[in-house]
């Protein structure tokens, strides 16, 4: 599903540039839950943005779904990760002016797909995530765990092929935390690839692969409890 | 074109323009006041020329007025200072010699009498003229008829006055026509009363009698007091003048350079004066109307890109979920032109509805200042699409500047 090859990016800052990440090579299957773990500076934000196709890569190759990711332009990216990638944010980004439902149904207008037709797919979603009853209200009348519940959905609305979550429960407390991951493993476990970034140990401990990184290079990739029980 | 008419893409301008009232209203009352501005000058400037148009109307407006005064300069063994008299052979010889350019030539005589009827009486002017006068300034007839020909011709004693003088003259619900009147102790039929011209007028309240009878009663022999010429349309009038002059001059015995011996005045220049004024006062509106325009559609550009900073982040959100850059370009163009056009039919129709008022208050009546203050529609139709072409134009900037961002920079910003 993902295929990455000594895949390096570097940022320019000033005249300088920032060499982030340093080589990579990682193989995600289709079906795998997989977080990235690594403290801040570590590549592992840099690395979803190069998996999500928000942000190129200098050196190396990617793979998404056997295409190889080459000199996109804005409008095949967009494209792309409307098809095939679904994006959860720590900080929920919901668009705060629309209704739940409407958030969730937002992709699939990109999509082409008929207003009635979108908000029935989008209900369905909603209802999946526990959250029918609050399908018109404002993002700011949700709670922190709800609103990231409709991001999931949002997320999920297209049927991606990956599911990119980054430090999904970072704003969230311990006992919606585990709702959300919950949740998440819910959708791995019919069957999507879902692909986790975060710097807690108790969020990696609940994915089936834990990949680390350091410095921009990986340091570890092994397969935890999870995935040996089941 | 289709997402035009889609009716998710207005939902989407509507959610981002309701979601920012105060910037939206804000936004299209710029461009209001700038459409409203141009509809509102533009009448009202309508309406001035059509009651200067007015003004000139019942005046033959290529018209050249004529009388003696005294010589500047000695000529032919006669001194300077010499005053001397239009003659009934000027008359005729200016009619033959420029039967082309005079339309029509108008010799009157004028004196101040007192009138008198039963037993009210005024002082009033009198005037000896010929029908044509009728012609070259449009007498408005309230009872009767004026001079004709047959007057002229049977040298009757027949006066036509104006309503000021029936007023003052005649007991109320006194009907004037066939009465008579003492003009210089001599009996006169009214046979018209006439409603003097509120705009340009060079009579007043006057007695129009047979220029036959006027040279006869006041025994002016061949002497006329000044003369109206009237030329063709298409006559070079100021050409006209002057040689009408040059000929009057020979006849005078006036030297050809003498500045002083006539008096006259051409009408048409006067006029063409007044609506260069006019001319010039449009100008300035569409100066004024266009410059507010173009700084409405600014300030729409510039909200625009304001709000483009503002969601950034949105537009991130958007583009992670797959909105390809050219349909945020489209919405963006989209929200700035719709803008617009509604910003433009708001002012369009205050602007009409103000013009409505300003016809209520000032167009009506016969001394209106402003009348029919209107608009082309033409006009109104390339002033709204160049409106909403600007918008578009204006429109490009902040959905250039919304795509150029990367999405993960628009996502990392807080």
């Amino acid at each position: 599903m993902i295929k990455i090859e000594d895949l390096h990016k570097s940022y320019p800052i000033g005249k300088d540039s920032l060499h982030v990440l340093k080589g990579i090579d990682l193989h995600i299957k289709e079906g795998e839950f997989v977080s990235i773990m690594g403290s801040s500076g570590s590549g592992k934000s840099t690395l979803l943005n190069i998996v999500g196709l928000l942000d190129g890569h200098d050196e190396g190759n990617y793979y998404l779904n056997g295409q190889l990711i080459k000199e996109l332009n804005e409008k095949k990216a967009a494209l792309l990760r409307n098809k095939f990638l679904g994006f959860v944010f720590q900080s929920f980004n919901l668009i705060a002016y629309k209704t739940a439902i409407e958030n969730v149904a937002l992709p699939l207008y990109y999509k082409g797909m008929a207003r009635k037709e979108r908000l029935t797919v989008a209900l369905d979603y909603l209802d999946k995530v526990g959250l029918k009853d609050w399908a018109n209200h404002l993002p700011n009348e949700l709670s922190g765990g709800q609103k990231q519940r409709v991001a999931i959905a949002r997320a999920l609305v297209t049927k991606p092929k990956v599911v990119l979550a980054d430090e999904p429960t970072g704003a969230l407390d311990s006992v919606t935390s585990d709702s959300v991951m919950d949740l998440l493993k819910d959708i791995n476990d019919e069957g999507m690839t879902v692909f986790v970034i975060t710097h807690e140990e108790e969020v990696a401990a609940q994915t089936k692969r834990i990949v680390r990184l350091k410095d921009g290079v990986i340091t570890s990739d092994e397969l935890t409890k999870v995935a040996k029980v089941v | 074109m289709k997402f035009l008419f889609d009716s998710d893409t207005w939902q989407e301008i509507y959610g981002s323009i309701r979601k920012n009232k105060v910037r939206t209203s804000i936004t299209i009352i710029g461009v209001l006041w700038g459409i409203f501005l141009l509809v509102v000058l533009l009448g009202a400037a309508r309406g001035l020329e059509n009651s200067f148009n007015k003004l000139f109307g019942n005046f033959a407006t290529n018209s050249v007025f004529v009388w003696t005064q005294a010589t500047d300069t000695p000529f032919k063994g006669f001194q300077e200072g010499r005053r001397f008299t239009l003659t009934m052979n000027d008359i005729d010889v200016l009619k033959s010699e420029y039967s082309d350019e005079i339309k029509l030539l108008a010799p009157r005589n004028q004196t101040n009498n007192l009138i008198i009827k039963d037993f009210k009486s005024g002082s009033f002017k009198v005037s000896g003229d010929y029908p044509i006068l009728d012609q070259i300034q449009k007498k408005q007839l309230l009872y009767g008829r004026f001079l004709n020909q047959n007057d002229i011709l049977s040298i009757s004693k027949v006066t036509v006055i104006s309503e000021d003088m029936y007023k003052q003259l005649f007991e109320i619900d006194e009907f004037p026509i066939g009465q008579y009147i003492k003009i210089n102790s001599i009996n006169y039929k009214v046979i018209g009363v006439y409603k003097p011209s509120n705009t340009i007028d060079f009579d007043g309240d006057c007695a129009y009698i047979p220029f036959s009878t006027f040279k006869k009663v006041y025994n002016t022999a061949n002497k006329v007091d000044w003369m109206m010429i009237t030329g063709h349309e298409g006559t070079d009038i100021e050409q006209m003048e002057s040689d009408v002059l040059l000929t009057l001059k020979g006849l005078h015995k006036v030297h050809p350079d003498d500045e002083r011996a006539f008096g006259s005045i051409n009408l048409g220049k006067r006029i063409g004066k007044v609506t260069g004024f006019i001319t010039g006062m449009q100008f300035l509106t569409w100066f004024v109307g266009i410059a507010t325009l173009i700084a409405g559609v600014f300030a729409i550009g510039n909200i625009l890109l304001i709000t483009v900073k503002e969601r950034t982040k949105e537009i991130g959100i958007r583009r992670a979920i797959g909105a390809t850059p050219k349909s945020i370009r489209q919405q963006i163009i989209l929200e700035s032109v719709f803008l617009t056009t509604v910003a433009g039919m708001l002012g369009i129709i205050f602007g009409a509805f103000v013009l409505f008022i300003i016809d209520s208050a000032f167009g009506q009546g016969e001394d209106a200042a402003l009348i029919n203050p209107t608009v082309d529609i033409p006009i109104i139709f390339i002033a709204f699409v160049t409106l909403i072409v600007l918008g578009t134009a204006i429109g490009i900037i902040p959905a250039h500047m919304a795509t150029v961002v990367k999405p993960i920079e628009a996502l990392r910003e807080q």
